[in-house]
């Protein structure tokens, strides 16, 4: 889980459109969510280890590649997020291409992240 | 390609019945779900669409424009309603976790397909916390 705040808001809409479309989410100062992140990797169990993948090193790939990166941080700051809006689609993509950057590839069969209890975006491998 | 998924929840009372069987036989396939007189269930509804997300916004969907179709189109409806007594599609239908799945993506396919951009995905309907029941459309 991770906790970020963020503002929807582009530069290409005008301010009465940025409020049209955003909403609330587009308020000045940003607001934040708790996110709970999934992500779920698929592959043979190594006959040695019983395991498809040691979660150790998920747990290392998803600590140091994404809680410390977006944990208590806002998410517009993000180099990342400069030139993208950081909607949960986006965030969603973007963890997904972070982390298959991190496994074998074609292991991660997608990522899913939970923006609030009646929200959540999945990202598949496709 | 990104699946945003809206949860939203309901509450309704139902009974499973089939007219063309025997009260034996109803009593023996549906169990204490066939007691005449209803029981209710809180209902979750998950709707999954899939679409990319818009270059100018990032979203798949307004989620508030969702949140309001699945108001419109499904929990009208449904919520506090006797879905036997009270809902179209289930005066012959039996209303199983199965078949609410199936009807709610049929109330919900037709606007949300007519956007153009995304698409409905699954429709997942929790009768409990314990069972749930998923349509992904005709194959």
């Amino acid at each position: 889980m991770l906790s970020a705040s963020h503002r929807l808001h582009v530069e290409a809409l005008s301010e009465e459109d940025n409020r049209r479309v955003y909403g609330k989410c587009n308020n000045p100062h940003g607001h934040g969510h708790n996110y709970t992140i999934e992500v779920l990797v698929g592959g043979e169990v190594d006959p040695a280890t019983g395991m498809v993948m040691n979660l150790v090193d998920l747990d290392a790939v998803m600590q140091t590649k994404v809680v410390e990166r977006f944990d208590h941080m806002n998410l517009n700051h993000d180099p990342m997020f400069v030139n993208q809006v950081p909607t949960t689609e986006n965030l969603s993509r973007e963890v997904f291409r972070i982390v298959s950057g991190e496994l074998p590839a074609g292991m991660l069969e997608y990522v899913r992240v939970e923006e609030t209890e009646s929200n959540f975006f999945e990202c598949y491998a496709s | 390609m990104i699946f945003l998924t809206r949860r939203a929840t309901f509450a309704a009372s139902h009974y499973y019945w089939n007219e063309s069987w025997s009260e034996e036989k109803n009593r023996a396939v549906f169990g204490k779900c066939a007691n005449r007189n209803g029981h209710g269930h809180n209902y979750t509804l998950e709707v999954t669409v899939a679409g990319e997300p818009d270059a100018v916004t990032g979203f798949v969907v307004d989620l508030k424009w969702l949140k309001d179709v699945i108001e419109s189109e499904v929990l009208s409806a449904y919520d506090h309603r006797h879905l036997n007594l009270e809902v179209p599609e289930f005066v012959k239908a039996v209303p199983t976790t199965e078949n609410i799945a199936i009807a709610a993506w049929k109330r919900l396919e037709p606007t949300i397909n007519a956007t153009g951009g995304a698409k409905l995905s699954r429709v997942r309907v929790y009768e409990t916390p314990e069972i749930f029941a998923e349509f992904r459309g005709e194959a």
